[in-house]
């Protein structure tokens, strides 16, 4: 991370004094961080919000909810995973807390599932479903994108949530794309 | 339709607070409880965020995005991509406050409502920081040879950009 922003402005600066915008691009050295803090301001409080309303949610059950239906589903993507109760168990969890938006409660519960899988595949080599796990919660999957929508919301969009189908049909796409490519991939990389 | 569309955030909170009420939890302290995890999320990216704002809004300044976008233009502009949201899509596997900082800038630029508004907001909520994700799991359970995980993990993020593009001119 650091080596990415130390690029990012030593390029910037290199680029602006090149191509002889080193005036606007020494102002706007000063404008990132005041708007950070107007941008924390206004997103803020969407923020809280849907955590708020996504801990009711959880609170309610709707976590064993969604993982009892998404049961049938996972056990088809990870047949090799199914056969152990807790790996199976995390794995659910880590997808429903994901579609709830739940960021901290995925990953311990992901991470698990992970270690689950890797025990069978002791040689340190990801084995196919561990892929799989990964490229699932690499492509987003979230039924209310909290961040974005407070983004657009602190903007001052008209109507900051009509994003949400088109939020859903991209995340859609995108993991059935991942899935196909890590698919096709197994079969290739040996 | 317009008039769900702009009820939508209400009536989904008003759902999951009756939910919440019918299966016996004390809703209004589960709420305060859940913003103030939020509050810490905020907390959590706003120190990134002031750096990553500031190299941004510099490479903005100097031209820089401009040119990318002048570059990138002709290979998205054939997959339906707006050439705005290049900078986006280049930090979004690498850094999630740098990409949210990238969408931030294209929102403040172009409008929430505009195409890239609206192009760069789906993006960002479709995908993931996919670098990242697969250096926690691979690092955590110990794996040295992740085989093909990252490129259909990055399948998966163009994959997402493109519908993201297609979708928020139809949807």
């Amino acid at each position: 991370m650091s080596t990415i922003w130390v690029a990012l402005l030593l390029f910037s600066l290199t680029y602006g004094i090149v191509s002889g915008n080193a005036s606007e691009t020494g102002s706007a050295a000063l404008a990132g961080a005041p708007a950070a803090v107007k941008l924390c301001l206004e997103t803020g409080g969407l923020i809280c919000l849907w955590s708020g309303v996504m801990e009711v949610l959880r609170r309610a059950g709707a976590l064993d909810a969604l993982a009892r239906a998404l049961g049938p589903l996972l056990k088809r993507l990870f047949p090799r995973a199914a056969r152990d109760r807790d790996t199976m168990s995390s794995l659910a969890s880590n997808v429903s807390a994901n579609l709830l938006g739940l960021g901290n409660a995925a990953t311990p519960m992901g991470i698990r599932a992970a270690s689950g899988m890797a025990r069978l595949s002791p040689d340190g080599t990801a084995s196919d479903e561990l892929c799989r796990l990964v490229v699932i919660n690499t492509a987003s999957i979230q039924l209310i994108p909290t961040t974005a929508a407070a983004l657009r919301a602190g903007a001052g969009s008209a109507a900051p949530f009509d994003i949400l189908p088109a939020v859903w049909l991209s995340s859609i796409f995108s993991v059935c794309v991942g899935l196909a490519a890590a698919a096709i991939l197994s079969r290739l990389w040996r | 339709m317009d008039a769900l569309a702009s009820l939508s955030a209400a009536i989904i909170i008003a759902a999951a607070a009756l939910f919440g009420l019918l299966r016996g939890v004390d809703v209004f302290s589960a709420m305060a409880d859940g913003a103030s995890e939020g509050l810490k999320t905020v907390l959590r990216i706003f120190p990134p965020l002031v750096g990553l704002l500031t190299a941004v809004y510099m490479l903005r300044a100097s031209g820089a995005v401009d040119a990318l976008t002048s570059l990138t233009a002709p290979l998205l502009e054939l997959l339906g991509i707006p050439p705005e949201t290049s900078i986006l899509m280049l930090l979004r596997p690498i850094s999630g406050s740098g990409a949210l900082a990238a969408a931030a800038e294209l929102i403040n630029e172009y409008g929430p409502d505009s195409l890239i508004g609206r192009t760069a907001t789906i993006m960002l909520g479709s995908t993931e920081t996919t670098f990242y994700v697969i250096a926690v799991y691979f690092g955590a359970v110990g794996i040295k040879k992740t085989r093909w995980a990252v490129p259909a993990a990055l399948c998966a993020d163009i994959a997402g950009f493109a519908a993201a593009a297609f979708t928020a001119k139809f949807l």
